[in-house]
């Protein structure tokens, strides 16, 4: 209990960190909103009326506290090239990116550690040159390319695929999966390619300890060997990697969100750095580290579950 | 009515009493670039039903290797059994198919390790980790091998076991661990007990509290002991045998007295001063200078040869054959070869 308490505290403290440092850094960029807003040619008073509107003429500290307010209330300000508030525009493509990041993260889950194990289990020369060349080519594959290869050869011939735009789950389950499910390949296949290393290494770690000869000394059988104590105690390393692909994949969703020109948040993040739309972009940042920020918080829950040398201590 | 089949499977059936015969044990470990260490080397003994047999020697000797041998937990690649034979009541375990030989471990032997710290599953309560034990051998409810699990848990000498059971590893200190896995090893009444220098990582305290019990479950449950250790003070305390290995062999076999009293082999009378005095405060007095040669570099003739101080110039040549002085004392040394000796 203490320990999920001090992880809560660690939360706040850092989405405060954060949210400062955003801000901050709105600060020092270049290039002037308002000006961008109103055009070059527009006269002091105009500027100084909009300046008023926006809060802007407000001392910095006055400033992040609105700010801040705001983010807490959900009110991130307006969108300069949308005229909408941030929060409607987020909430209209959150469905999207999350649906997409879930999914992707199902598929290298129920892949990445079934195969892991699988090489595990198969230790040898020949199956450790084979999968470690998988491991380097799905490092070298750029995402768009990727994307292009499966529209090409799975998109073009399998009608169930969507290959631009995308079906809302409210109008059809089928037609949202076939938007999905290349996108999500297209993330998930790399993050497989690498993971699946570091589920394998983890098991084997973990046949090596001497706890492993324990269990065998009682006779137990290798199945439960592997399914009840290896693959219980792999999962607190493996925990690990899956809190940074998490991380990884919504970083992935931005560019995949253009190769398959998904109305996700990546797609927005871009039109709105491209018009220097400052609320949009802190909006849109502030999300991106709220989920960051929030899935380790739940890697470090999920930490005190599996391991009780954390729980409790 | 005679089936001489029967004979040829094991002496061990001649022999009502014995418990463990191990034959021509060879275990290997094939290592890079081709070498290969011999840590088990043709190493043959016997144990009988409710007898303690010591095996000692120092660090590198094959003792674990050996051990493990039995339990075929050698680890493969890179070891293997390359030869022999192990005979557990005149039942042949080196070919038994792995399920069987999986009926054994925990059932008919258990085993105590080195390392109470790391050999309990940290994710586990100790609770679970015993039942587990009990339910893999026995065909009984969980809550009667929870029971059970009390009930071992307090004949180990937890008063507070409804506690213990469920508290994990890491809430117990070594000692502590240590006697849980006594209460695991002898969840199911084994035959034989191996003990893998059960004492070496406790404290001084603490060493004796763990022997006594495990002198203790051997006379309750009347199981017969393998007692690994290179403490030659416990070897004189609890053991009825002695068997004593160095560099993958054994190189003495002898009864406890006897190989105080007469002791033969230079590297047993070497150990043996060993021995901390209480008197100079458990200082070594001695420790044999040099160390075992590792298994993959055994010089030729015997392997004791270079660290003995008796060596003549036929032990840097000859490999000595094991003596058999008398049926209970066995010596492996060219010093003993012909009658007389040293
Ligand atoms: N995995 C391995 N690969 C290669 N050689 C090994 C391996 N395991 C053990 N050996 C060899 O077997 C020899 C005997 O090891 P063993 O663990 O049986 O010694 P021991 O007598 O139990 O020593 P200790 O008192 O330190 O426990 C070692 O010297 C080592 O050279
Ligand atoms: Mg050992």
């Amino acid at each position: 209990m203490a320990y999920i308490i001090r992880r809560i505290i660690l939360f706040v403290v850092t989405m405060a960190t954060v949210s400062l440092i955003t801000f901050s850094v709105f600060q020092v960029m270049p290039g002037d909103p308002i000006r961008i807003m109103l055009g070059t040619e527009a006269d002091e008073t105009q500027v100084e009326t909009l300046k008023k509107q926006l809060g802007l003429d407000q001392p910095l500290h006055i400033q992040y506290m609105d700010w801040v307010k705001g983010l807490v209330t959900g009110d991130l300000g307006d969108s300069i090239r949308f005229s909408r508030p941030v929060t409607e525009l987020l909430a209209d493509r959150l469905p999207v990116t999350i649906s997409l990041a879930l999914i992707t993260l199902i598929i290298v889950v129920i892949v990445a550690i079934p195969l892991g194990i699988f090489v595990a289990k198969r230790q040898n020369k020949l199956s450790d040159v084979v999968f470690s060349s998988v491991t380097q080519l799905g490092m070298a594959v750029p995402s768009f390319w990727l994307g292009m290869l499966l529209i090409l050869y799975l998109g073009m011939n399998f009608s169930f695929f969507t290959i631009s735009g995308y079906v809302p789950w409210t109008q059809s389950v089928v037609g949202a999966l076939g938007a999905l499910l290349l996108p999500a390949l297209t993330i998930a296949i790399p993050q497989i390619a690498v993971k699946f290393r570091y589920v394998r290494n983890a098991i084997l770690e973990q046949l090596r300890l001497d706890y492993v000869r324990t269990i065998r000394s009682k006779g137990i059988t290798e199945k439960f060997v592997m399914y009840k104590h290896v693959l219980r105690n792999s999962m607190i390393p493996i925990l690990t990697v899956f809190g940074l692909i998490t991380a990884e994949v919504v970083a992935g969703t931005i560019i995949v969100e253009q190769v398959f020109s998904l109305p996700g948040i990546g797609q927005l993040l871009i039109t709105s750095i491209s018009y220097r739309d400052f609320p949009l972009v802190q909006g849109i940042v502030m999300y991106i580290t709220f989920v960051v920020v929030f899935i380790n918080f739940i890697v470090d829950i999920l930490y005190s579950v599996l391991d009780p040398r954390i729980r409790l201590n | 009515m005679h089936s001489p089949q029967v004979k040829l499977e094991s002496s061990a059936n001649l022999q009502e009493n014995m418990l463990l015969e191990v034959n021509g044990l060879k275990t290997y470990f094939q290592m890079e670039k081709g070498k290969v260490a011999k840590a088990v080397d043709n190493v043959s003994f016997s144990i009988n039903k409710g007898e303690t047999v010591a095996l000692v020697g120092e660090s590198g000797s094959g003792k674990s290797i050996t051990s493990l041998s039995i339990m075929r937990l050698i680890p493969k690649p890179p070891g293997e059994i390359v030869e022999g034979s192990i005979f557990l009541e005149g039942k042949e375990l080196l070919t038994l198919p792995e399920d069987e030989m999986a009926n054994v471990r925990g059932n008919d032997i258990g085993m105590i390790f080195q390392e109470p710290m790391t050999s309990l599953d940290p994710v586990f309560t100790i609770g679970n980790q015993i039942v587990e034990s009990l339910m893999r051998h026995q065909k009984i409810k969980k809550s009667e091998a929870y029971e059970k699990a009390i009930e071992l848990l307090k004949i180990v000498g937890f008063s507070r076991a409804e506690v213990i059971i469920n508290e994990y590893p890491h809430q117990l200190s070594g000692g502590m661990r240590q006697r849980v896995m006594i209460a695991i090893a002898m969840s199911n009444n084994p035959k034989l007990l191996i003990a893998d220098e059960p004492t070496t990582a406790l404290d001084v305290t603490v060493q004796a509290q763990i022997l006594n019990l495990m002198m203790d479950m051997k006379k309750k449950y009347g199981s017969s002991i393998l007692l690994i250790t290179h403490d030659m003070g416990v070897v004189a305390e609890v053991a009825d045998r002695v068997l004593v290995m160095y560099a993958g062999q054994i190189v003495e076999e002898a009864l406890v007295k006897d190989l105080f009293l007469k002791t033969k082999h230079p590297y047993t009378k070497a150990l043996l001063k060993t021995i901390p005095n209480i008197e100079v405060e458990l200082h070594r007095l001695d420790s044999i200078p040099g160390t075992v040669p590792p298994a993959h570099l055994f010089p030729k003739g015997c392997r004791f040869a270079e660290r003995c101080t008796y060596a003549m110039a036929k032990c840097h040549e000859e490999d000595p054959s094991l003596i058999e002085n008398s049926p209970d004392h066995k010596v492996r040394c060219h010093l003993y070869e012909r009658e007389g000796g040293m």
